[in-house]
């Protein structure tokens, strides 16, 4: 293959959720001819089982192809696809720094939302040249010419000759593939010097070990090389390079500054090589690694218990391979005296939580009990200390605690006029303080609002969209911390304090939760052969009670003629329902009741 | 030689469908009625030959809906093709307003004996709100006639927890029935099944409350329900009648002998829509779809294609059979019994399920023999659960 740098393109494509960045990449790898268009499943580049069931991209995937352009020439393109979600902001900015160029699509009849922007922007922080497509020119409401308005005014970037296209149908392809050339610039860096390179995502595989993803920038790295992890020191042999087809490796003899591949190297523990690393020959280093990324620290967190505690070991191998691609995923062990042995593990948000644990539980066939996901508060101690709390059982005594801090996030939110009163509603609701309105055309503003992030973390994005008809659109990130009036509300089960249903709250809210939190759990605790209180404190103070009616009657009177088998059912079901349950003193607690307490403001 | 089985016979026909029925039964014209008894007969006539047979039911549905020559004709190719024992039980399940002289007379020429007939209550008002063509004057009638038929041994089917219930009126229809002297009485509660019209009923009472409108249609509470059933009791058994089984009471030497067959591992074959068997080890059970049962004995390796085989009852699921079938019976199962069956004793392959629900007053042991106490009655299934293997 060529070395010629002009000859080559590293892109990604941006957009806001659901703006079809999917889909067009579908349509770049269709018609660069990398695969016919019968061979290609919807959504080539999501191929997780779980991706492809939502609709959306979780993991940055990367894919080669080769594109003959109009002044005749060869290019390769090199397309690495970004998750469009707030909650994976960090994987987008993983991706870009492996790139020169991005795709801006927008919608063209919903055109900027506030994820447009937010990726823009980052974008821009990497210093890479973006260019618009307006999508979804077939729908009945699209409306390129003020969508393309929008972008200049907004974004500010020239937006007149941006093609306009439909990737679902396969308008203007063409355009793309040929603006691709022109507009994004080849990638720079000399293929003689010393080996640098960025390790952009990562993979583990049985039989190869690590798959290491990366992005050369400096300099040449073929089979024998001699690699060293910079952050780690670690040092491997290169068994193989090479790049990405689709969905397949395609080995190669070399990768030389400016192309993006993967690298094995016989790499068996996981922990040695971290994503944002940079990795150099270890017999011809580099000066110094590369910037890498912007670490990024969990905002959420929660324990993850194995249901059956002999499986500990499984999760934590688990989870340990889903760290390997997933950097922000964090992760320690801990003990519940209700759960046993799990771990404590940090997410971007609720969303990255909720796919961690059903790809933990699909993908390796756990069985999990979640518990009360919370933010990372500061509690400052009279002795001077300041101490992070991811878990609320950890608290301090009340007698030594100064004063506590919560994180707060920058929001914005983008939505049309007539729905300003009920999101700023809805704001002030979840304890935000007003910043300001900023009208991006007649219709439509942004608000601005800075909100503690435990107000928004169970369900605010849920909430923001039925107040809105689905139209709002958001995007946060952390401000900081700020002081604030925080309490520790406890659950008891039969008098028994059950840990981890314990959780941090604001004062003033306290006593509204806690009677939510006893009313759903008198939902989701069967009855026993006795009365069960159920009761919510702060320290000793009982501020609500429900009760667990003791079970009367539990009788099957019809035997339905010979049909026992509908009869062993029945019992069956009874006793795998009891299997699911958590032995907290003498009562059988739900596994899902230790989750159901995050959705209180259901309905 | 070959082991004794019972015959079960399912008419899946009725006069209107009850509000709370999930059984398989539908009205249907003369013609649908008579293609369906000629595809049963060819359905018995794929059965091995000569089985010993003990008991007959022919439940429903209304069986007594049918023509009653169908009904003789059914028993007669029964007797034909499989060897009825001697004091063979032969019940017919009955519905008052679908019985006749001429119908009764016809049944005890085919060989029936026993008669089930549905009841449920004794109050017309809730005869109409379960959706009951008949009225407690017609079962009286059609229960008279049945005894100057000669029958001498009927069942009388009542149901506790109805809407619109009280202790009292229920505690009426126990009297109104024991006044007639049945042979045989079973008290059900009712059980709101899903896909019935009571399912729909029971949502919109929920939905209701939640709203706070009136609740117009008034539920027993689980404690009326347990009173009613504890009444039952304490007055069947004053009266004679001896509680044999959770729901069923009998005079002495009246209990079922075909059910208590379903509750001792007694192999059955089961004939008709959806009717099931449990024959050389395995549970099956044929379609409920009218249209693939009506032609599929005209060919070939028919009962395979109608049926589903539900599972194969291992030793192990023989023995939670023995368990979760048995404990239903106020005798109990017997040690000794589960021995000599499966050659471990019961005590080492559920020693903690017994150990623990003994404890807690739902079982109780005495002289060789296991059996729910009367609260293990009230929360049967948790105890019955118990004893699923691993």
């Amino acid at each position: 293959m060529s070395l010629d740098q002009s000859r080559i393109r590293n892109f990604c494509i941006i957009a806001h959720i659901d703006h079809g960045k999917s889909t067009l990449a579908d349509r770049i790898i269709e018609k660069t001819g990398l695969l016919t268009s019968r061979e290609m499943q919807d959504q080539v580049l999501d191929n997780m089982e779980l991706e492809r069931e939502r609709g959306i991209t979780i993991k940055s995937q990367a894919v080669r192809t080769i594109y003959r352009a109009r002044d005749g020439k060869e290019y390769i393109f090199n397309l690495i696809d970004t998750p469009g979600h707030v909650d994976f902001n960090y994987e987008v900015s993983r991706s870009l720094a492996a790139c020169d160029g991005a795709i801006l699509v927008v919608d063209a009849a919903q055109g900027i939302e506030a994820q447009t922007m937010a990726n823009v922007y980052l974008a821009l922080d990497h210093d890479l040249e973006v260019f618009p497509v307006i999508n979804k020119i077939d729908l009945p409401s699209a409306d390129p010419q003020r969508v393309i308005d929008e972008i200049e005014d907004v974004i500010g970037i020239e937006a007149q000759d941006a093609p306009q296209i439909s990737a679902k149908q396969g308008i203007n392809i063409e355009e793309v593939l040929e603006q691709i050339v022109t507009k994004l610039p080849p990638p720079s860096g000399d293929p003689k010097a010393p080996l640098k390179a960025l390790i952009f995502d990562s993979l583990y595989d049985s039989y190869r070990g690590v798959i290491v993803f990366c992005r050369i920038k400096e300099g040449t790295v073929r089979k024998g090389t001699r690699l060293r992890f910079m952050a780690t020191g670690a040092e491997f042999e290169t068994v193989e390079v090479g790049y990405f087809g689709a969905g397949q490796f395609i080995p190669c003899d070399e990768l030389s500054a400016g192309m993006v591949g993967y690298v094995t190297a016989s790499i068996k523990n996981v922990r040695d090589t971290r994503v944002g690393d940079t990795v150099t020959d270890a017999d011809n280093p580099c000066d110094e690694p590369l910037p890498g990324y912007k670490k990024v620290t969990p905002m959420v967190y929660c324990g993850l218990y194995p249901a059956d505690g002999a499986k500990y070991n499984d999760l934590r191998d688990a989870l340990e391979k889903l760290q390997l691609n997933d950097a922000s995923l964090q992760f320690e062990p801990e003990t519940s005296a209700a759960l046993g042995f799990g771990f404590r593990c940090g997410f971007l948000g609720l969303l990255h939580l909720e796919i961690i644990q059903e790809r933990l539980e699909r993908e390796y066939g756990l069985d999990l009990v979640t518990t009360a996901p919370g933010v990372v508060y500061r509690v400052h101690k009279t002795n001077g200390e300041m101490v992070e709390l991811t878990n609320p059982s950890n608290l301090p005594d009340p007698s030594e605690i100064e004063y506590m801090e919560e994180p707060i996030v920058k929001a914005e939110i983008m939505v049309t006029t007539e729905f300003i009163g009920a999101i700023m509603g809805l704001c002030q609701e979840r304890r935000g303080v007003y910043i300001g309105t900023e009208y991006m055309e007649d219709t439509r503003v942004l608000i601005r609002y800075d909100l503690p992030l435990n107000e928004i973390i169970y369900d605010f994005f849920d909430a923001l969209k039925s107040r809105s008809r689905g139209y709002a659109s958001f995007d946060y990130e952390l401000k900081g911390y700020e002081q604030s009036d925080l309490v520790k509300l406890d659950i008891l089960i039969n008098k028994e304090t059950v840990d981890a249903l314990s959780f941090i709250v604001h004062a003033d809210t306290a006593y509204e939760r806690g009677r939510k939190m006893c009313e759903r759990l008198k939902e989701e605790i069967p009855r026993h052969l006795f009365e069960i209180p159920i009761q919510a404190a702060i320290g000793n103070r009982i501020i609500a009670r429900e009760t667990v009616k003791a079970m009367r009657k539990d009788v099957l009177a019809k035997c339905y003629g010979g049909d026992i088998t509908r009869k062993r059912k029945l019992l069956e079901k009874q006793k795998e329902g009891k299997k699911r349950m958590r032995q907290v003193g003498s009562v059988e607690i739900p596994q899902k009741a230790f989750m159901s307490v995050l959705k209180l403001d259901d309905k | 030689m070959m082991k004794e089985t019972e015959l079960y016979i399912h008419i899946p026909f009725c006069a209107r469908k009850c509000g709370y029925c999930d059984f398989v039964s539908f009205p249907a014209g003369q013609n649908v009625q008579k293609a369906y008894v000629q595809a049963l007969l060819k359905e018995l006539e794929t059965a091995p030959e000569g089985l010993p047979v003990p008991t007959v039911f022919i439940g429903g549905g209304t069986p007594s809906i049918i023509d009653p020559l169908f009904i003789g004709e059914l028993l007669s190719l029964a007797r034909r093709r499989f060897q009825l024992l001697p004091e063979a039980e032969i019940t017919l399940e009955a519905n008052p307003g679908t019985l006749t002289a001429e119908k009764l007379e016809a049944y005890r020429r085919a060989g029936v004996n026993r008669l089930s007939i549905g009841l449920q209550s004794a109050r017309d008002e809730e005869l109409r709100v379960l959706g009951r063509i008949h009225s407690f004057a017609d079962f009286k009638e059609s229960f008279s006639m049945a005894r100057e038929a000669g029958f001498e041994n009927i069942s009388v089917d009542l149901m506790a927890a109805l809407p619109f219930q009280t202790e009292e009126s229920f505690e009426e229809s126990l009297a109104a029935a024991l006044r007639l002297s049945p042979e045989h009485l079973s008290v059900y509660s009712l059980i709101i099944e899903e896909g019935t019209p009571f399912y729909e009923m029971y949502h919109e009472k929920a939905l209701a409350r939640e709203q706070g409108r009136e609740d117009t249609w008034p539920l027993p509470t689980e404690e009326t329900e347990r009173r009613m059933y504890r009444l039952a009791g304490r007055r069947l058994p004053e009266a004679g009648y001896a509680r044999y089984e959770i729901s069923n009471y009998a005079r002495p030497g009246f209990a079922c002998r075909h059910n208590i067959g379903y509750w001792t591992g007694v192999p059955y074959l089961g004939f008709g829509l959806s009717a099931s068997s449990y024959f050389e080890g395995k549970r099956f059970s044929n379609t409920a779809d009218m249209k693939a049962y009506l032609p599929a004995f005209e060919e070939e390796g028919a009962p395979s294609r109608i049926r589903t085989v539900e599972e194969v009852v291992t030793r192990e699921r023989a023995m939670e059979e023995f368990m979760f079938l048995g404990l239903r019976m106020t005798e109990g199962v017997s040690g000794a019994e589960f021995s000599r069956r499966f050659g471990r004793a019961m005590e080492e392959i559920y020693e903690k399920p017994l150990a623990r629900m003994e404890a807690e007053g739902l079982l109780s042991r005495r002289d060789g023999r296991v059996s729910l106490t009367e609260r293990g009655v009230d929360l049967s299934n948790y105890v019955l659960a118990e004893f699923l293997l691993d």
